[in-house]
């Protein structure tokens, strides 16, 4: 290494394998493309590439290994740090294994909250994988309007859940809280605002010459190979199989909703980006009807007398009325975890081995508290009887599975996370032997590797 | 067809090498002796009745603090099998022990199999026996032992070297 002349650096000779002197160009991890956490040894012969050797585990965190040390509950928050753009469909997911595991079913209002949550989740996710891959194609607007349609979904998902990336929000039996006032409104405007976005970039990049130049023909993935390597999620349905979870084995309230699974025959990037533009649009369907059809109807708790705003409570006592105010019955928000018993029961189990009674029940009551007391100690807690179990869901990219193993203890044995973007990324290689090197990008992009959950 | 069935055609075909089942929570387990792990996933894929065409997820766990296992066989490796035509699932785990942790590759039945046993041989240090590229998949080829072994303390650091040159 030491003596490489000028033409050697420039020209890349002699760095190759030595069988026909191919250059060798590690790409990643810093290359912006790769999301700073792939790297992808590529043999080049020309502008060819001829083969490659992806290599991950930047970003391993583990997450399976920090499970196994806490109670059942405290994975909540890791789950939401394995896909970072769609935590909640991972919260439930978890959570649903564990329920699964423990045989415990949860309520009705429950499920459907857990469907319309996981469907705006998902939309969030393509926008952002369709966004992020055109962008990467110079397609800069692209990404502008989808990260705007983007946020206001976020914002619903801010208003649920009280945060807007890690959110925590699903629970083993339940969910934290149930949905705060005005939310089908709320959600309404931010489809609304969606399907715009979604309308203007069909119209920016559909049949746009340089992105099908760029997209039609090119990552291409057989049937078989794509079945062979377990590839599940939009990059399945891009090669004309129309498996996915939500309709193969229908969970939470996938069963009472009516959609369209997508698909595509070409396996190719434009089929994945074409599968992935109709699924959110059958995503807004699942969640309008979810709500719609949702128990206990729109979101709305019935108080005696006048309710009036927490917040005007407050400034009237700063005022010094202070005559009377006492008496006058507040309008809490139901999402406030815990402040309202009714609000509580709607959306979580009724079981007392593995669901917190509510905030209200806990101070105001001996039982209450025990009860909580029992889930938050140290060798008490959720304790599932010795067996194991794996509930899959349909998570953006493909099949979540999670295979929770129980050894009777407060503590997972065992969390498995099976996550949707690794058997993609082990077939990357195939997908982009033979291609140019340009066309690594959209097709690193197509795949929507999401370092959380892929190295976990 | 459903899980018990699927249970039961695979104990008529393969008898004394199932060593157990169970239906616990709905999902079809099986565990088989090593030596027919690979018959036994081969007949899963390629019996048309069962038709198990993906091989969902493969990984491990480790039974040494288990209650009950602690003398048994060290190691479980799991194999989440799924057919796309039948949408039926089964569970096939087989039991290695310690000195001898090593199972027949399922490369050649699916080509996932390469990354999945890779991430199983960083993770529990068991061995796939005809594995064309035998590395680590998640740690580097420096780190020492294997972290999800349930020997493996959670807080111990160790250096971080990057990738040999």
């Amino acid at each position: 290494m030491a003596e490489r002349t000028r033409r050697q650096i420039l020209l890349g000779e002699g760095s190759g394998t030595g069988s026909g002197g191919n250059l060798q160009v590690g790409v990643g991890p810093a290359h912006p493309a790769m999301h700073g956490i792939i790297r992808i040894e590529a043999e080049l012969d020309g502008e060819t590439i001829v083969g490659a050797d992806v290599e991950i585990g930047y970003l391993h965190r583990a997450f399976e290994k920090d499970c196994e040390v806490g109670g059942y509950n405290n994975a909540i928050p890791y789950t939401d740090r394995l896909n970072y753009v769609s935590p909640l469909i991972n919260n439930f997911a978890y959570a649903s294994a564990v329920e699964k595991l423990l045989g415990i079913e949860v309520t009705e209002r429950c499920k459907f909250i857990r469907t319309a949550m996981a469907e705006i989740s998902r939309i969030c996710d393509h926008l952002t994988c369709v966004g992020a891959s055109a962008m990467e194609l110079g397609a800069f607007t692209v990404f502008l309007y989808m990260i705007k349609a983007r946020e206001f979904l976020w914002e619903l998902v801010e208003d649920v859940t009280g945060a807007r990336l890690t959110i925590s929000y699903g629970r083993v039996g339940g969910v934290k809280a149930d949905l705060p006032d005005g939310f089908a409104a709320k959600m309404t405007n931010a489809f609304k605002e969606t399907r715009e976005v979604l309308d203007e970039v069909h119209r920016l990049l559909t049949g746009n010459r340089i992105f099908m130049d760029r997209m039609v023909g090119v990552g291409v993935l057989s049937r078989e190979e794509t079945i062979g390597y377990a590839i599940t999620g939009p990059l399945l349905r891009a090669v004309g199989v129309g498996y996915d979870v939500r309709r193969a084995q229908p969970h939470w309230a996938y069963d009472r909703v009516e959609f369209e699974i997508p698909i595509q025959k070409d396996g190719d990037n434009y089929s994945r980006y074409l599968v992935r533009m109709a699924e959110m649009e059958q995503s807004m369907r699942i969640a309008e009807q979810a709500l719609a059809l949702m128990p206990g109807g729109p979101v709305n708790v019935d108080f005696e007398g006048r309710p009036i705003d927490p917040a005007a409570y407050v400034d009237q006592g700063k005022q010094g009325k202070t005559e009377g105010l006492l008496l006058v019955p507040i309008r809490l928000s139901p999402n406030l975890q815990g402040q309202n018993r009714g609000a509580w029961d709607r959306v979580n189990a009724h079981d007392k081995r593995v669901v917190l009674p509510p905030k209200e029940t806990t101070y105001g009551s001996i039982e209450g508290l025990m009860n909580h007391f029992m889930l938050i100690m140290e060798g008490y807690g959720i304790q599932p009887p010795l067996g194991e179990a794996y509930f899959a869901s349909e998570g953006a990219n493909g099949e979540l599975g999670f295979y929770v193993v129980s050894d009777g203890s407060d503590r997972p044995y065992r969390v498995r996370c099976r996550p949707p973007c690794l058997p993609p990324m082990a077939a990357l290689h195939r997908m982009i032997e033979g291609e140019m090197v340009a066309d690594l990008i959209p097709t690193f992009g197509s795949v929507n590797m999401i370092g959380g959950e892929l190295d976990r | 067809m459903q899980g018990g069935q699927i249970v039961q055609r695979l104990r008529d075909r393969f008898g004394g090498a199932v060593l157990e089942t169970h239906e616990h929570r709905g999902d079809a387990t099986l565990v088989v002796e090593r030596a027919m792990l690979i018959d036994t996933l081969a007949f899963c894929r390629d019996e048309a009745a069962l038709a198990f065409d993906v091989l969902m997820d493969l990984t491990a766990v480790d039974y040494l603090k288990y209650p009950g296992r602690e003398d048994g066989p060290r190691f479980e490796v799991v194999y989440h099998l799924y057919s796309l035509g039948h949408n039926h699932r089964v569970r096939v785990k087989t039991r290695v022990d310690e000195d001898d942790a090593q199972v027949p590759t399922a490369v050649d039945l699916w080509p996932i199999a390469n990354w999945f046993e890779r991430e199983v041989w960083d993770m529990f240090g068991v061995r796939f026996a005809g594995h064309p590229d035998p590395r680590r998949l998640l740690m580097y080829e420096e780190f020492v032992g294997h972290p999800l072994r349930k020997d493996y303390p959670i807080n111990r650091r160790q250096p971080l070297i990057g990738p040999s040159a």
